[in-house]
């Protein structure tokens, strides 16, 4: 059958009496060449289309447009020549010609930037209430299921425990046995410098324990478990599984939110001790190759010189960080629409918003424990 | 009215395979698809309807057969020339297909902007008349397709499937999901741009009334191949039970009617 002839478009020059010839094909491919050769001439007064071979939608808009700007200019234009088809294809396009809807005038800089700046605070104090209120869901929740056991999926927490701790064991325990590598290779370069390499058991054991194993640890799970509870609620969400459990009188707070959290609650204090054993591990190694401190040194020096309390102050911090990352990760789930799009931007949300917020609260406990001389 | 079609054949498939795994979806399967006619290809849930259209586009790659577009062999011709011929086809699909990120101008400018040299006012202005034409407010341009409604979506999809002004036009199930009067407007809409515009249009649908609407011509597939073409009183008369089940159920004949039907 025909191969398309590639698209070319040949222009007659105007004549005396303003008819201009067109060949060829005037469509989208040729209409760029026909604007520049035929745009800054009001001598035009007819487009002769009769030896035209191929006339599109872009054409035929192209000839309404010149005959437009003709009339505004008081001329007018003329298209003669057309074949049946173009005829009906102009008037096909002239019907729907769109008439442009004025854009109303962009408000000026300043206000727009308050505007911004308003919205994005009161977004921040309506979230701050939302997530309030969430944990207020939880706990309440929580309070039933100890009252009423029979009410509690069991199964589904022992689930979740395995998803949220013990498959996080093998990534949490490299990453704090990495850090008790850096911070001993690091610290004995500077403690060197002035004879204190013994020091550094002191440097490691301080900063994992107290600061380092939790936070670390927690940042790894809100990256990990937010999302995924994000991922996972949100789904349900978008597919209308909430509204049916609600429907079929099942408590999707008692179902899908408090075996998460509660899993995480019980987890993430346990993953923050194996954090804490591995980053010493790490630290013990590192201080063995580089400084020849031998495990015995080691583990003499961290007894006698670390008090117990920097252990306790570091966990502590755990249920409060998995509060934080459960209740985050279960809120941003729900607040899934019906496309995929917002399940995607949640899911990233939720990681975000629960890594500030678990830092934030670090922040808070540091100034805490500092004004109590602990 | 519609039987003095020109016997150009546009799409012409042929001893047609797709077989999944050990699923056979298509065996020898033949159609011919004529210039400016509007197609509708039926069939029950799973006969392969998409497969078929993907088959043809060349979104799946057939197990065996051939499938002839526009004079092309769809799969064995090289890139240049399937580029060549994507211009000349336009395909929308079940929603739309919208690409999310960008507003429903920017997205019917898509198609346009393989086209080496073309002015940007021209191609802003072309967008906007494909948007007027599928039958969009002129607002809607600047819209991104998550603020637009299903039949919103579905006739931005069409715009953009018209933005270089196609020979062919596929259309996959293009009023599934629209209330009857969305559904309607756009039946209409299908047949007055295929007329206005010359196209060919391949629509795959299960809704009778598009059928009765807007079809010259219906093709069942059923059984792993194409059992019937005509158009839809010789669809009437075919004895096989399927087909005649399908356009003798309650719903063909309150569909034939135009209103419902009271009994059965």
């Amino acid at each position: 059958m025909t191969t398309p002839q590639p698209p070319t478009l040949k222009i007659e020059s105007i004549s005396a009496t303003g008819t201009v010839l067109l060949s060829g094909d005037l469509s989208i491919y040729t209409v760029t060449e026909a604007k520049i050769a035929l745009q800054n001439h009001p001598e035009i007064t007819n487009v002769d289309l009769q030896s035209l071979r191929r006339l599109d939608t872009a054409g035929a808009w192209f000839l309404l447009d010149l005959q437009a700007k003709a009339v505004e200019r008081g001329q007018s234009l003329k298209v003669s020549g057309a074949t049946a088809e173009a005829t009906s294809l102009l008037k096909t396009v002239k019907a729907a010609i769109p008439q442009p809807v004025p854009i109303p005038p962009p408000p000026p800089f300043f206000m727009s930037l308050l505007e911004s700046t308003g919205r994005s605070f009161a977004g921040g104090v309506l979230y701050l209430i939302a997530i309030t209120g969430f944990l207020g869901i939880f706990l309440h929740r929580l309070g039933r299921a100890l009252r009423r056991p029979k009410e509690f999926r069991f199964t589904s927490l022992v689930q979740h425990c395995e998803e949220v701790g013990l498959k996080a064991v093998p990534i949490v325990a490299l990453m704090a046995f990495l850090i008790g590598v850096v911070l001993a290779f690091q610290g004995s370069v500077q403690l060197r410098q002035f004879g204190a390499e013994v020091f550094v058991v002191d440097l490691i054991a301080i900063s994992v324990l107290r600061e380092l194993g939790v936070l670390l640890t927690s940042i790894i799970v809100a990256g990990r478990t937010a999302s995924a509870f994000t991922a996972a609620i949100g789904s349900m969400k978008m597919r209308e599984e909430i509204d049916a459990m609600r429907t079929l009188g099942l408590d999707p707070a008692m179902i899908l939110f408090v075996p998460r959290i509660l899993a995480l609650l019980l987890m993430l204090p346990i993953l923050g001790l194996i954090a804490d054993v591995s980053g010493l591990f790490g630290g013990a190694l590192m201080a063995w190759i580089d400084l020849g401190i031998s495990p015995e040194m080691f583990a003499t020096r961290l007894v006698s010189g670390t008090s117990v309390n920097h252990v306790m102050v570091g966990l502590v911090k755990a249920p409060f960080f998995a509060l934080i990352i459960g209740v985050v990760g279960c809120h941003a789930g729900m607040q899934v629409e019906s496309n995929a799009e917002s399940l995607g931007r949640m899911t990233s949300n939720a990681v975000v918003a629960s890594i500030f917020a678990v830092i934030v609260a670090d922040a808070v406990f540091s100034i805490f424990f500092a004004s109590l001389e602990i | 009215m519609s039987n003095e079609i020109s016997p150009d054949v546009i799409i012409s498939v042929r001893n047609l395979q797709n077989r999944f795994g050990t699923h056979v979806v298509h065996e020898d399967l033949d159609l011919d698809v004529r210039r400016g006619e509007i197609i509708g290809v039926v069939g029950g849930s799973g006969a392969g309807k998409s497969v078929l259209l993907r088959s043809i586009v060349g979104l799946q790659k057939p197990t065996a057969g051939s499938v002839n577009v526009l004079g092309v062999d769809v799969r064995t011709a090289d890139d240049d020339t399937r580029a060549a011929l994507e211009a000349r086809w336009g395909v929308m699909f079940q929603d739309g297909a919208l690409f999310s990120s960008l507003t429903v101008r920017e997205n019917v400018e898509v198609p346009m902007r393989a086209i080496k040299g073309l002015d940007l006012g021209i191609r802003a202005q072309v967008a906007d008349l494909k948007i007027s034409m599928v039958g969009l407010p002129y607002n809607a341009g600047d819209k991104y397709p998550s603020e637009l409604s299903g039949g919103m979506r579905k006739r931005a999809g069409l715009a953009r499937a018209l933005a270089l002004d196609p020979e062919i036009v596929f259309l996959d199930e293009p009023t599934a999901g629209l209330d009857p009067i969305g559904a309607s407007a756009f039946d209409a809409l299908i047949v007055e741009l295929s007329r206005s515009l010359g196209l060919t249009v391949f629509l795959v649908t299960h809704d009778l009334d598009t059928l009765h609407a807007t079809c010259d011509r219906v093709a069942v597939l059923a059984e792993r191949k194409v059992l019937a073409t005509g158009t839809m009183q010789e669809m009437l008369d075919v004895s096989h039970p399927w087909v005649h089940e399908y356009f003798h159920g309650p719903r063909a004949r309150a569909a034939s009617d135009g209103k419902p039907d009271p009994k059965e």
